[in-house]
Protein backbone atom coordinates (compact mmCIF):
# COMPACT_ATOMS: atom_id res chain seq x y z
CA UNK A 1 0.00 0.00 0.00
CA UNK A 2 3.37 2.01 0.08
CA UNK A 3 5.22 4.49 -2.42
CA UNK A 4 7.73 6.73 -2.40
CA UNK A 5 7.06 10.33 -2.73
CA UNK A 6 10.46 11.56 -2.73
CA UNK A 7 10.07 13.33 0.01
CA UNK A 8 8.13 10.89 2.52
CA UNK A 9 6.23 8.27 2.44
CA UNK A 10 2.64 8.34 0.50
CA UNK A 11 0.02 5.60 1.30
CA UNK A 12 -1.49 4.47 -2.24
CA UNK A 13 -5.52 5.40 -2.32
CA UNK A 14 -6.20 4.56 -5.58
CA UNK A 15 -9.89 3.39 -6.38
CA UNK A 16 -10.77 4.57 -2.43
CA UNK A 17 -13.37 7.12 -2.16
CA UNK A 18 -12.47 9.43 0.84
CA UNK A 19 -15.21 11.83 1.79
CA UNK A 20 -15.05 14.87 4.27
CA UNK A 21 -18.16 15.98 5.94
CA UNK A 22 -18.97 17.73 9.14
CA UNK A 23 -22.63 18.53 10.73
CA UNK A 24 -22.00 22.15 10.93
CA UNK A 25 -21.24 24.61 8.12
CA UNK A 26 -18.28 26.43 7.61
CA UNK A 27 -15.86 23.78 9.45
CA UNK A 28 -13.17 23.63 6.85
CA UNK A 29 -14.23 20.90 4.54
CA UNK A 30 -13.40 22.34 1.14
CA UNK A 31 -9.69 23.65 2.87
CA UNK A 32 -9.15 19.85 3.64
CA UNK A 33 -10.49 18.67 0.79
CA UNK A 34 -8.63 20.81 -2.24
CA UNK A 35 -5.46 20.58 0.20
CA UNK A 36 -5.63 16.64 0.87
CA UNK A 37 -6.71 16.44 -3.03
CA UNK A 38 -3.20 18.49 -4.16
CA UNK A 39 -0.55 17.11 -1.90
CA UNK A 40 -2.18 13.13 -3.34
CA UNK A 41 -2.09 14.72 -6.68
CA UNK A 42 1.62 16.06 -6.21
CA UNK A 43 2.73 12.43 -4.72
CA UNK A 44 1.79 11.05 -8.30
CA UNK A 45 -1.49 9.80 -7.67
CA UNK A 46 -4.63 9.95 -9.68
CA UNK A 47 -7.21 11.50 -7.95
CA UNK A 48 -10.65 12.90 -8.97
CA UNK A 49 -12.46 15.74 -7.00
CA UNK A 50 -15.62 15.82 -6.99
CA UNK A 51 -17.66 18.65 -5.95
CA UNK A 52 -21.13 17.09 -3.88
CA UNK A 53 -21.63 20.39 -2.18
CA UNK A 54 -24.30 21.14 -5.26
CA UNK A 55 -26.05 23.86 -3.28
CA UNK A 56 -23.35 25.75 -2.80
CA UNK A 57 -19.80 24.50 -4.43
CA UNK A 58 -16.87 25.88 -3.28
CA UNK A 59 -13.87 23.12 -4.42
CA UNK A 60 -13.12 25.02 -8.16
CA UNK A 61 -12.65 28.39 -6.01
CA UNK A 62 -9.30 27.08 -4.56
CA UNK A 63 -8.40 24.01 -7.64
CA UNK A 64 -9.49 26.19 -10.70
CA UNK A 65 -9.76 23.98 -12.58
CA UNK A 66 -10.13 24.48 -16.82
CA UNK A 67 -14.28 23.55 -17.29
CA UNK A 68 -13.80 21.55 -20.75
CA UNK A 69 -17.24 19.82 -20.41
CA UNK A 70 -21.20 21.08 -19.11
CA UNK A 71 -24.10 19.49 -19.08
CA UNK A 72 -27.62 19.34 -17.99
CA UNK A 73 -28.58 17.64 -14.90
CA UNK A 74 -32.29 15.95 -15.43
CA UNK A 75 -34.99 14.41 -13.65
CA UNK A 76 -38.00 12.78 -14.85
CA UNK A 77 -41.57 14.57 -14.39
CA UNK A 78 -44.82 13.11 -15.50
CA UNK A 79 -46.55 14.63 -18.20
CA UNK A 80 -49.85 14.42 -18.82
CA UNK A 81 -52.17 14.15 -21.98
CA UNK A 82 -55.27 16.08 -20.66
CA UNK A 83 -57.55 13.99 -23.95
CA UNK A 84 -56.44 10.85 -22.10
CA UNK A 85 -56.99 11.61 -18.50
CA UNK A 86 -60.52 10.93 -16.83
CA UNK A 87 -59.50 12.69 -13.94
CA UNK A 88 -59.62 9.10 -12.13
CA UNK A 89 -57.60 10.63 -8.87
CA UNK A 90 -55.56 7.26 -9.08
CA UNK A 91 -51.65 9.23 -9.68
CA UNK A 92 -52.82 11.78 -7.04
CA UNK A 93 -53.94 9.51 -4.59
CA UNK A 94 -51.24 7.06 -4.55
CA UNK A 95 -48.17 9.68 -4.92
CA UNK A 96 -46.72 10.20 -1.97
CA UNK A 97 -44.81 13.39 -2.59
CA UNK A 98 -48.24 15.38 -3.46
CA UNK A 99 -46.87 16.05 -6.70
CA UNK A 100 -49.97 15.56 -8.61
CA UNK A 101 -53.08 17.21 -7.68
CA UNK A 102 -56.17 15.90 -9.34
CA UNK A 103 -59.05 18.78 -9.72
CA UNK A 104 -62.04 17.60 -11.74
CA UNK A 105 -61.35 18.26 -15.17
CA UNK A 106 -57.70 18.81 -15.02
CA UNK A 107 -54.49 16.92 -13.23
CA UNK A 108 -51.65 19.49 -12.29
CA UNK A 109 -48.22 18.62 -11.79
CA UNK A 110 -46.40 20.08 -9.30
CA UNK A 111 -42.81 19.28 -10.93
CA UNK A 112 -40.58 20.63 -7.76
CA UNK A 113 -42.09 18.01 -5.38
CA UNK A 114 -41.59 14.78 -7.63
CA UNK A 115 -39.46 12.27 -7.38
CA UNK A 116 -39.20 10.66 -10.46
CA UNK A 117 -40.54 7.28 -9.43
CA UNK A 118 -42.65 6.40 -12.16
CA UNK A 119 -45.41 5.13 -9.95
CA UNK A 120 -48.10 7.92 -11.63
CA UNK A 121 -47.46 6.19 -14.90
CA UNK A 122 -47.61 2.77 -14.00
CA UNK A 123 -51.00 3.50 -11.74
CA UNK A 124 -52.77 5.47 -14.71
CA UNK A 125 -55.57 3.09 -16.28
CA UNK A 126 -55.93 4.88 -19.45
CA UNK A 127 -52.47 5.79 -19.73
CA UNK A 128 -52.42 9.59 -19.72
CA UNK A 129 -49.36 9.93 -18.22
CA UNK A 130 -45.98 9.86 -19.88
CA UNK A 131 -42.42 10.84 -18.19
CA UNK A 132 -40.86 14.33 -19.60
CA UNK A 133 -37.53 15.60 -18.25
CA UNK A 134 -36.52 18.78 -16.18
CA UNK A 135 -33.22 20.38 -15.68
CA UNK A 136 -32.21 20.98 -12.08
CA UNK A 137 -28.88 22.09 -12.33
CA UNK A 138 -25.75 21.65 -14.22
CA UNK A 139 -22.55 19.05 -13.99
CA UNK A 140 -19.11 20.27 -15.04
CA UNK A 141 -15.85 18.53 -14.99
CA UNK A 142 -12.49 19.97 -15.65
CA UNK A 143 -8.71 19.34 -15.02
CA UNK A 144 -7.25 21.65 -12.37
CA UNK A 145 -3.39 21.86 -11.63
CA UNK A 146 -1.42 18.71 -10.88
CA UNK A 147 -3.82 16.58 -13.33
CA UNK A 148 -6.55 16.88 -11.16
CA UNK A 149 -9.72 15.29 -12.66
CA UNK A 150 -12.87 17.79 -11.40
CA UNK A 151 -16.64 17.51 -11.59
CA UNK A 152 -19.09 19.40 -9.77
CA UNK A 153 -22.29 19.88 -9.80
CA UNK A 154 -24.30 23.39 -9.25
CA UNK A 155 -28.02 23.44 -8.12
CA UNK A 156 -30.56 25.28 -9.63
CA UNK A 157 -31.67 28.56 -7.71
CA UNK A 158 -34.70 27.68 -6.87
CA UNK A 159 -34.68 24.08 -6.97
CA UNK A 160 -35.59 21.89 -3.66
CA UNK A 161 -34.07 18.33 -5.24
CA UNK A 162 -30.04 18.67 -4.28
CA UNK A 163 -30.17 14.52 -3.67
CA UNK A 164 -30.32 13.44 -7.74
CA UNK A 165 -28.29 16.19 -8.54
CA UNK A 166 -25.33 14.31 -5.93
CA UNK A 167 -25.99 10.64 -7.59
CA UNK A 168 -25.53 12.24 -10.56
CA UNK A 169 -21.61 13.98 -9.57
CA UNK A 170 -20.77 10.76 -7.89
CA UNK A 171 -21.51 8.18 -11.30
CA UNK A 172 -19.12 10.86 -12.42
CA UNK A 173 -16.08 8.53 -11.17
CA UNK A 174 -13.67 7.22 -12.42
CA UNK A 175 -12.06 3.72 -11.54
CA UNK A 176 -8.45 3.38 -10.21
CA UNK A 177 -8.66 7.23 -9.36
CA UNK A 178 -8.64 8.07 -5.57
CA UNK A 179 -11.68 10.35 -5.14
CA UNK A 180 -11.54 13.32 -2.69
CA UNK A 181 -15.53 13.79 -2.35
CA UNK A 182 -16.67 17.25 -0.69
CA UNK A 183 -20.12 16.89 1.28
CA UNK A 184 -22.73 19.36 2.17
CA UNK A 185 -23.41 20.86 5.43
CA UNK A 186 -25.68 18.91 7.63
CA UNK A 187 -26.72 15.71 8.61
CA UNK A 188 -30.22 14.62 6.15
CA UNK A 189 -30.75 12.80 2.83
CA UNK A 190 -28.37 15.49 0.74
CA UNK A 191 -25.06 13.92 3.32
CA UNK A 192 -26.40 10.33 3.12
CA UNK A 193 -26.75 10.54 -0.70
CA UNK A 194 -23.00 11.79 -0.66
CA UNK A 195 -21.42 9.55 1.55
CA UNK A 196 -23.43 6.42 0.86
CA UNK A 197 -20.50 4.09 -0.24
CA UNK A 198 -17.03 5.99 0.78
CA UNK A 199 -14.11 3.92 2.30
CA UNK A 200 -13.62 6.46 5.08
CA UNK A 201 -14.79 9.89 5.85
CA UNK A 202 -12.86 12.90 7.74
CA UNK A 203 -14.88 14.85 9.62
CA UNK A 204 -13.88 18.04 10.11
CA UNK A 205 -14.84 20.07 13.07
CA UNK A 206 -14.05 22.62 14.86
CA UNK A 207 -14.00 22.57 18.83
CA UNK A 208 -16.77 25.05 20.51
CA UNK A 209 -20.44 23.31 21.16
CA UNK A 210 -21.68 24.19 17.74
CA UNK A 211 -18.97 22.49 16.26
CA UNK A 212 -19.52 19.18 18.66
CA UNK A 213 -23.19 19.23 18.65
CA UNK A 214 -22.80 18.91 14.83
CA UNK A 215 -19.79 16.24 14.85
CA UNK A 216 -22.24 13.75 17.37
CA UNK A 217 -25.01 13.69 14.89
CA UNK A 218 -22.82 13.73 11.70
CA UNK A 219 -21.09 10.83 13.13
CA UNK A 220 -24.20 8.72 13.85
CA UNK A 221 -24.98 8.86 9.85
CA UNK A 222 -21.44 7.40 9.09
CA UNK A 223 -21.89 4.56 12.19
CA UNK A 224 -25.63 4.15 10.17
CA UNK A 225 -23.61 3.55 6.64
CA UNK A 226 -20.99 1.81 8.61
CA UNK A 227 -17.73 4.24 6.94
CA UNK A 228 -14.47 4.50 8.96
CA UNK A 229 -15.00 7.57 10.33
CA UNK A 230 -11.62 10.18 11.73
CA UNK A 231 -11.76 13.70 12.37
CA UNK A 232 -9.84 16.65 11.78
CA UNK A 233 -10.27 19.38 14.33
CA UNK A 234 -10.03 22.77 12.69
CA UNK A 235 -9.50 26.50 14.10
CA UNK A 236 -8.13 24.43 17.69
CA UNK A 237 -6.64 27.07 19.53
CA UNK A 238 -5.45 25.00 22.67
CA UNK A 239 -8.20 22.20 23.32
CA UNK A 240 -11.55 21.70 24.02
CA UNK A 241 -12.06 18.86 26.07
CA UNK A 242 -16.07 18.05 25.58
CA UNK A 243 -14.74 17.35 22.20
CA UNK A 244 -11.88 15.12 23.18
CA UNK A 245 -13.50 13.27 25.71
CA UNK A 246 -16.33 12.45 23.01
CA UNK A 247 -13.67 11.01 20.50
CA UNK A 248 -11.99 8.98 22.93
CA UNK A 249 -15.14 7.60 24.15
CA UNK A 250 -16.28 6.93 20.90
CA UNK A 251 -12.97 5.33 19.35
CA UNK A 252 -12.91 7.92 17.12
CA UNK A 253 -9.25 9.33 15.55
CA UNK A 254 -8.42 12.51 15.37
CA UNK A 255 -6.01 12.51 11.95
CA UNK A 256 -4.66 16.27 12.41
CA UNK A 257 -5.56 19.25 14.34
CA UNK A 258 -5.46 22.53 12.13
CA UNK A 259 -4.64 25.64 14.00
CA UNK A 260 -6.69 28.93 14.67
CA UNK A 261 -4.23 30.94 12.83
CA UNK A 262 -5.21 34.60 11.62
CA UNK A 263 -3.04 33.74 8.38
CA UNK A 264 -4.48 30.54 6.86
CA UNK A 265 -7.65 32.42 7.19
CA UNK A 266 -6.18 34.61 5.33
CA UNK A 267 -5.20 32.37 2.66
CA UNK A 268 -8.06 30.57 2.38
CA UNK A 269 -10.12 33.74 1.84
CA UNK A 270 -8.30 34.39 -0.94
CA UNK A 271 -9.24 30.59 -2.39
CA UNK A 272 -5.56 29.80 -1.54
CA UNK A 273 -4.01 25.84 -0.96
CA UNK A 274 -2.25 26.72 2.03
CA UNK A 275 -0.06 23.93 1.73
CA UNK A 276 1.33 25.36 -1.56
CA UNK A 277 1.04 29.38 0.06
CA UNK A 278 1.76 28.62 3.44
CA UNK A 279 4.75 25.43 3.87
CA UNK A 280 4.31 25.12 7.14
CA UNK A 281 0.95 23.82 7.03
CA UNK A 282 2.23 20.80 4.64
CA UNK A 283 2.89 18.69 7.70
CA UNK A 284 -0.51 19.29 9.04
CA UNK A 285 -1.71 17.46 5.74
CA UNK A 286 1.28 14.74 5.59
CA UNK A 287 -0.17 13.54 8.95
CA UNK A 288 -3.79 13.57 7.49
CA UNK A 289 -2.36 11.34 5.02
CA UNK A 290 -0.43 9.03 6.85
CA UNK A 291 -3.47 8.91 9.32
CA UNK A 292 -5.64 7.82 6.66
CA UNK A 293 -3.90 4.75 6.41
CA UNK A 294 -5.04 3.53 10.27
CA UNK A 295 -8.58 4.76 9.08
CA UNK A 296 -8.73 2.56 6.05
CA UNK A 297 -6.76 -0.87 8.07
CA UNK A 298 -9.44 -0.41 10.27
CA UNK A 299 -11.98 -0.91 7.92
CA UNK A 300 -10.15 -4.41 6.91
CA UNK A 301 -10.37 -5.59 10.52
CA UNK A 302 -14.18 -4.52 10.64
CA UNK A 303 -14.23 -6.25 6.83
CA UNK A 304 -12.51 -9.62 8.10
CA UNK A 305 -14.90 -9.77 11.57
CA UNK A 306 -18.01 -9.22 9.01
CA UNK A 307 -17.35 -12.53 7.50
CA UNK A 308 -16.37 -14.19 10.13
CA UNK B 1 -46.96 38.84 11.55
CA UNK B 2 -43.59 39.52 10.36
CA UNK B 3 -40.88 36.89 10.40
CA UNK B 4 -37.32 37.73 9.54
CA UNK B 5 -35.01 34.71 8.89
CA UNK B 6 -31.32 34.54 9.28
CA UNK B 7 -29.29 32.94 6.22
CA UNK B 8 -25.87 32.32 5.11
CA UNK B 9 -25.38 30.16 1.84
CA UNK B 10 -22.17 29.39 2.75
CA UNK B 11 -22.04 27.29 6.45
CA UNK B 12 -20.28 28.42 9.31
CA UNK B 13 -20.64 32.15 8.79
CA UNK B 14 -22.03 33.21 11.75
CA UNK B 15 -26.14 32.61 11.47
CA UNK B 16 -26.47 31.39 14.93
CA UNK B 17 -24.34 33.63 16.94
CA UNK B 18 -26.10 36.77 15.44
CA UNK B 19 -29.75 35.13 15.93
CA UNK B 20 -28.60 34.69 19.40
CA UNK B 21 -27.33 38.29 20.19
CA UNK B 22 -30.50 39.43 18.19
CA UNK B 23 -32.64 37.65 20.61
CA UNK B 24 -30.92 39.92 23.23
CA UNK B 25 -31.29 42.77 21.78
CA UNK B 26 -34.52 42.71 20.51
CA UNK B 27 -38.03 42.36 22.41
CA UNK B 28 -41.31 40.89 21.87
CA UNK B 29 -40.30 38.35 19.62
CA UNK B 30 -40.87 34.69 19.21
CA UNK B 31 -38.01 32.31 18.02
CA UNK B 32 -37.49 29.66 15.71
CA UNK B 33 -34.93 27.38 14.93
CA UNK B 34 -35.20 25.81 11.08
CA UNK B 35 -31.88 24.23 10.71
CA UNK B 36 -33.16 20.92 11.62
CA UNK B 37 -30.46 18.58 10.94
CA UNK B 38 -28.27 20.62 13.25
CA UNK B 39 -30.03 22.70 15.78
CA UNK B 40 -27.58 24.78 17.78
CA UNK B 41 -29.73 27.85 19.05
CA UNK B 42 -30.71 25.98 22.29
CA UNK B 43 -27.20 25.50 22.79
CA UNK B 44 -26.61 29.25 23.80
CA UNK B 45 -30.63 30.24 24.71
CA UNK B 46 -31.17 27.69 27.31
CA UNK B 47 -34.74 27.21 27.03
CA UNK B 48 -37.01 25.08 29.01
CA UNK B 49 -39.14 22.64 26.71
CA UNK B 50 -42.50 22.88 27.74
CA UNK B 51 -43.83 20.50 25.44
CA UNK B 52 -42.62 17.68 22.84
CA UNK B 53 -43.93 16.61 19.78
CA UNK B 54 -42.92 14.03 17.13
CA UNK B 55 -42.59 14.38 13.68
CA UNK B 56 -43.42 11.57 11.01
CA UNK B 57 -43.45 12.15 7.31
CA UNK B 58 -42.22 10.03 4.17
CA UNK B 59 -43.01 6.39 4.24
CA UNK B 60 -40.77 3.67 4.10
CA UNK B 61 -41.03 -0.12 2.69
CA UNK B 62 -40.36 -3.15 4.39
CA UNK B 63 -40.87 -6.37 2.32
CA UNK B 64 -41.96 -9.26 4.74
CA UNK B 65 -39.69 -12.20 3.73
CA UNK B 66 -42.46 -15.46 4.69
CA UNK B 67 -45.04 -13.66 2.07
CA UNK B 68 -42.38 -12.45 -0.91
CA UNK B 69 -42.54 -15.44 -3.69
CA UNK B 70 -39.41 -13.94 -5.29
CA UNK B 71 -40.94 -12.78 -8.35
CA UNK B 72 -38.79 -9.28 -9.28
CA UNK B 73 -41.73 -7.00 -9.83
CA UNK B 74 -40.98 -5.29 -6.83
CA UNK B 75 -37.63 -5.05 -8.07
CA UNK B 76 -38.24 -3.86 -11.77
CA UNK B 77 -40.72 -0.92 -10.39
CA UNK B 78 -38.23 0.65 -8.21
CA UNK B 79 -36.14 3.67 -9.70
CA UNK B 80 -34.10 3.59 -6.71
CA UNK B 81 -32.31 -0.09 -6.70
CA UNK B 82 -33.28 -0.19 -3.52
CA UNK B 83 -34.23 -3.73 -3.28
CA UNK B 84 -31.78 -6.03 -3.21
CA UNK B 85 -31.60 -9.15 -5.25
CA UNK B 86 -33.04 -11.61 -2.43
CA UNK B 87 -35.52 -9.10 -1.46
CA UNK B 88 -34.20 -6.62 1.34
CA UNK B 89 -35.54 -2.89 1.34
CA UNK B 90 -31.94 -0.60 1.77
CA UNK B 91 -33.74 2.17 3.80
CA UNK B 92 -30.82 4.43 2.67
CA UNK B 93 -32.05 4.40 -0.94
CA UNK B 94 -35.45 3.96 -0.36
CA UNK B 95 -37.16 7.37 -1.25
CA UNK B 96 -40.47 5.73 -0.32
CA UNK B 97 -42.41 5.86 -3.44
CA UNK B 98 -44.74 3.19 -3.00
CA UNK B 99 -44.15 1.40 -6.63
CA UNK B 100 -43.14 -1.67 -4.60
CA UNK B 101 -46.04 -1.66 -2.18
CA UNK B 102 -48.66 -1.04 -4.27
CA UNK B 103 -47.26 -3.41 -7.23
CA UNK B 104 -46.61 -6.09 -5.06
CA UNK B 105 -48.68 -9.33 -6.37
CA UNK B 106 -48.36 -10.58 -2.69
CA UNK B 107 -49.27 -8.08 -0.58
CA UNK B 108 -45.77 -9.12 0.90
CA UNK B 109 -44.94 -5.00 1.37
CA UNK B 110 -45.45 -3.71 4.47
CA UNK B 111 -45.34 0.95 3.99
CA UNK B 112 -45.49 2.64 7.02
CA UNK B 113 -44.05 6.21 8.69
CA UNK B 114 -41.56 5.70 11.14
CA UNK B 115 -40.77 8.68 13.40
CA UNK B 116 -38.39 10.77 11.92
CA UNK B 117 -37.83 13.82 14.49
CA UNK B 118 -39.16 15.60 17.06
CA UNK B 119 -40.25 19.39 17.55
CA UNK B 120 -39.68 20.95 20.64
CA UNK B 121 -42.28 23.71 22.36
CA UNK B 122 -39.49 25.89 24.71
CA UNK B 123 -39.52 29.00 26.91
CA UNK B 124 -36.39 30.99 27.13
CA UNK B 125 -35.13 32.22 30.33
CA UNK B 126 -36.90 35.63 29.28
CA UNK B 127 -40.17 33.90 29.30
CA UNK B 128 -40.52 34.03 25.61
CA UNK B 129 -41.47 31.18 22.57
CA UNK B 130 -38.72 29.14 21.23
CA UNK B 131 -39.40 26.04 18.85
CA UNK B 132 -36.71 24.18 17.30
CA UNK B 133 -36.52 20.51 16.14
CA UNK B 134 -33.82 17.50 15.47
CA UNK B 135 -34.19 15.14 12.89
CA UNK B 136 -32.89 12.02 13.37
CA UNK B 137 -29.77 11.36 11.48
CA UNK B 138 -30.04 10.82 8.09
CA UNK B 139 -33.20 11.50 7.55
CA UNK B 140 -35.30 12.65 4.80
CA UNK B 141 -38.03 15.33 4.85
CA UNK B 142 -36.17 18.54 6.48
CA UNK B 143 -38.39 20.62 4.70
CA UNK B 144 -41.35 19.46 6.10
CA UNK B 145 -39.74 19.82 9.76
CA UNK B 146 -38.95 23.40 8.82
CA UNK B 147 -43.00 24.18 8.44
CA UNK B 148 -43.32 22.32 11.37
CA UNK B 149 -41.45 23.96 13.11
CA UNK B 150 -42.53 27.73 11.43
CA UNK B 151 -46.23 26.66 11.86
CA UNK B 152 -45.85 25.92 15.43
CA UNK B 153 -43.56 29.12 15.91
CA UNK B 154 -46.55 30.99 14.60
CA UNK B 155 -48.99 29.59 16.86
CA UNK B 156 -46.77 30.08 19.98
CA UNK B 157 -46.77 33.88 18.95
CA UNK B 158 -50.43 34.52 18.27
CA UNK B 159 -50.92 32.55 21.57
CA UNK B 160 -48.89 35.37 23.50
CA UNK B 161 -49.67 38.57 21.25
CA UNK B 162 -46.47 38.57 19.46
CA UNK B 163 -46.38 40.47 16.22
CA UNK B 164 -42.55 39.20 15.27
CA UNK B 165 -41.05 35.88 14.98
CA UNK B 166 -36.81 35.94 14.21
CA UNK B 167 -35.53 32.53 12.53
CA UNK B 168 -32.29 30.75 12.40
CA UNK B 169 -32.25 29.53 9.24
CA UNK B 170 -30.08 26.40 7.69
CA UNK B 171 -26.85 26.58 5.19
CA UNK B 172 -27.52 26.23 2.09
CA UNK B 173 -30.27 27.23 -0.90
CA UNK B 174 -32.02 23.68 -0.94
CA UNK B 175 -35.17 22.36 0.00
CA UNK B 176 -34.85 23.25 3.87
CA UNK B 177 -33.78 26.57 2.55
CA UNK B 178 -36.86 27.11 0.24
CA UNK B 179 -38.99 26.15 3.42
CA UNK B 180 -37.46 28.33 6.14
CA UNK B 181 -37.47 31.56 3.26
CA UNK B 182 -40.89 31.35 1.91
CA UNK B 183 -43.43 33.90 3.42
CA UNK B 184 -41.02 35.50 5.35
CA UNK B 185 -40.84 39.13 5.46
CA UNK B 186 -37.19 39.78 5.57
CA UNK B 187 -34.16 37.33 4.74
CA UNK B 188 -30.97 38.77 7.25
CA UNK B 189 -27.81 37.09 4.98
CA UNK B 190 -25.00 36.58 6.96
CA UNK B 191 -21.90 36.36 4.58
CA UNK B 192 -18.14 36.51 5.27
CA UNK B 193 -15.56 38.35 3.05
CA UNK B 194 -13.82 35.33 1.73
CA UNK B 195 -13.50 34.25 -2.19
CA UNK B 196 -16.31 31.30 -1.08
CA UNK B 197 -18.55 33.15 1.19
CA UNK B 198 -19.13 36.14 -2.00
CA UNK B 199 -19.70 32.76 -4.26
CA UNK B 200 -22.38 32.07 -1.58
CA UNK B 201 -23.66 34.74 -1.10
CA UNK B 202 -25.10 35.62 -4.69
CA UNK B 203 -26.29 32.20 -4.65
CA UNK B 204 -28.70 32.68 -1.41
CA UNK B 205 -29.49 36.20 -2.95
CA UNK B 206 -30.70 34.94 -5.83
CA UNK B 207 -32.57 32.50 -4.44
CA UNK B 208 -34.41 35.64 -2.16
CA UNK B 209 -35.49 37.16 -5.70
CA UNK B 210 -36.68 34.09 -6.40
CA UNK B 211 -38.70 33.98 -4.08
CA UNK B 212 -39.69 37.52 -3.97
CA UNK B 213 -37.70 38.04 -0.16
CA UNK B 214 -36.59 40.97 0.60
CA UNK B 215 -33.11 40.88 1.41
CA UNK B 216 -30.44 42.74 4.21
CA UNK B 217 -26.64 41.66 4.86
CA UNK B 218 -24.82 41.27 7.36
CA UNK B 219 -20.69 40.96 6.70
CA UNK B 220 -19.20 38.99 9.76
CA UNK B 221 -15.49 38.28 10.68
CA UNK B 222 -15.35 41.89 8.14
CA UNK B 223 -11.99 42.93 8.65
CA UNK B 224 -10.29 39.08 7.64
CA UNK B 225 -9.92 40.25 4.28
CA UNK B 226 -11.12 43.54 3.69
CA UNK B 227 -10.35 43.76 -0.24
CA UNK B 228 -13.57 41.08 -0.16
CA UNK B 229 -15.81 43.09 2.53
CA UNK B 230 -15.30 46.39 -0.15
CA UNK B 231 -16.66 44.08 -2.59
CA UNK B 232 -19.52 42.76 -1.26
CA UNK B 233 -20.54 46.26 0.14
CA UNK B 234 -20.11 47.19 -3.74
CA UNK B 235 -22.06 44.23 -4.72
CA UNK B 236 -24.74 45.14 -2.53
CA UNK B 237 -25.11 48.52 -3.43
CA UNK B 238 -25.06 47.15 -7.09
CA UNK B 239 -28.15 44.45 -6.62
CA UNK B 240 -29.76 47.53 -4.51
CA UNK B 241 -29.29 45.18 -1.11
CA UNK B 242 -29.23 46.72 2.52
CA UNK B 243 -25.93 46.39 4.10
CA UNK B 244 -26.66 46.34 7.88
CA UNK B 245 -23.33 46.16 9.10
CA UNK B 246 -20.17 44.67 9.47
CA UNK B 247 -19.07 43.02 12.18
CA UNK B 248 -15.56 42.60 13.05
CA UNK B 249 -13.91 39.19 13.83
CA UNK B 250 -13.74 38.34 17.32
CA UNK B 251 -12.51 35.33 18.75
CA UNK B 252 -14.50 36.13 22.15
CA UNK B 253 -17.44 34.28 20.34
CA UNK B 254 -16.14 31.03 20.16
CA UNK B 255 -15.63 31.66 24.15
CA UNK B 256 -18.83 33.11 24.70
CA UNK B 257 -20.35 30.34 23.07
CA UNK B 258 -17.87 27.41 25.45
CA UNK B 259 -19.96 29.11 28.26
CA UNK B 260 -23.51 28.97 26.19
CA UNK B 261 -23.48 33.30 26.28
CA UNK B 262 -23.79 35.53 23.40
CA UNK B 263 -20.97 38.11 22.74
CA UNK B 264 -23.32 40.80 23.80
CA UNK B 265 -23.57 39.20 27.13
CA UNK B 266 -20.42 37.90 27.42
CA UNK B 267 -18.06 40.54 26.54
CA UNK B 268 -20.87 44.22 25.85
CA UNK B 269 -18.19 46.50 25.29
CA UNK B 270 -15.72 44.71 22.47
CA UNK B 271 -16.62 46.23 19.15
CA UNK B 272 -18.23 43.10 17.86
CA UNK B 273 -20.80 43.55 20.00
CA UNK B 274 -20.98 47.27 19.81
CA UNK B 275 -21.62 46.19 16.17
CA UNK B 276 -24.05 44.17 16.91
CA UNK B 277 -26.08 46.28 19.02
CA UNK B 278 -26.30 48.71 15.74
CA UNK B 279 -27.24 46.32 13.62
CA UNK B 280 -30.32 45.29 15.76
CA UNK B 281 -31.35 48.99 15.98
CA UNK B 282 -31.55 49.22 12.68
CA UNK B 283 -33.75 45.84 12.64
CA UNK B 284 -35.85 47.10 14.90
CA UNK B 285 -36.51 49.93 12.28
CA UNK B 286 -37.51 47.47 9.54
CA UNK B 287 -39.28 45.82 11.72
CA UNK B 288 -41.37 49.41 12.18
CA UNK B 289 -41.84 50.17 8.11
Amino acid sequence: MRSEDGEGIMIDLSGMTITMASGKGGTGKTTVAVNLARLLAEAGQEVQYLDCDVEEPNGHIFLRPSIVSSSASRVMVPVVDQEKCTSCGECGAKCQFHAIVNLPGDTLIFPGLCHGCGLCSAVCPTGAITEGVRDIGVIEKGKGAKEIEFVHGILNVGEAMAVPLIKEVKSCRKDGYVQIVDAPPGTSCPVVATLNGSDAVIMVTEPTPFGLHDLKIAIDVARMLDIPTGVVVNKDHGGYPPLYDYLETSNIPVLAVIPEDAEIARHCSRGLIILESLPRCMDIFQSLAANLEGLLDTRSVHGRRAHL
Amino acid sequence: MKEFVVVSGKGGTGKTSVVASLACLIEGKALADCDVDAANLSLVLSPRILEQKEFAAGKRARIITEKCTSCGICRDMCRFDAISGDFVVDTVSCEGCGACFFFCPASAVEFETPLAGHCYICATPADEPFVYAELFPGEENSGKLVTMVRTEARAQAERFGLSRILIDGPPGIGCPVISSLTGTSLAIIVTEPTASGIHDLERVIELTRHFQIPAAVIINKSDINLDCTDSIEHYCVQKDIRLLGRLPYESAISEAQRQGKTIVQYAPDLPAAKAMRGISEQIKTLYKE
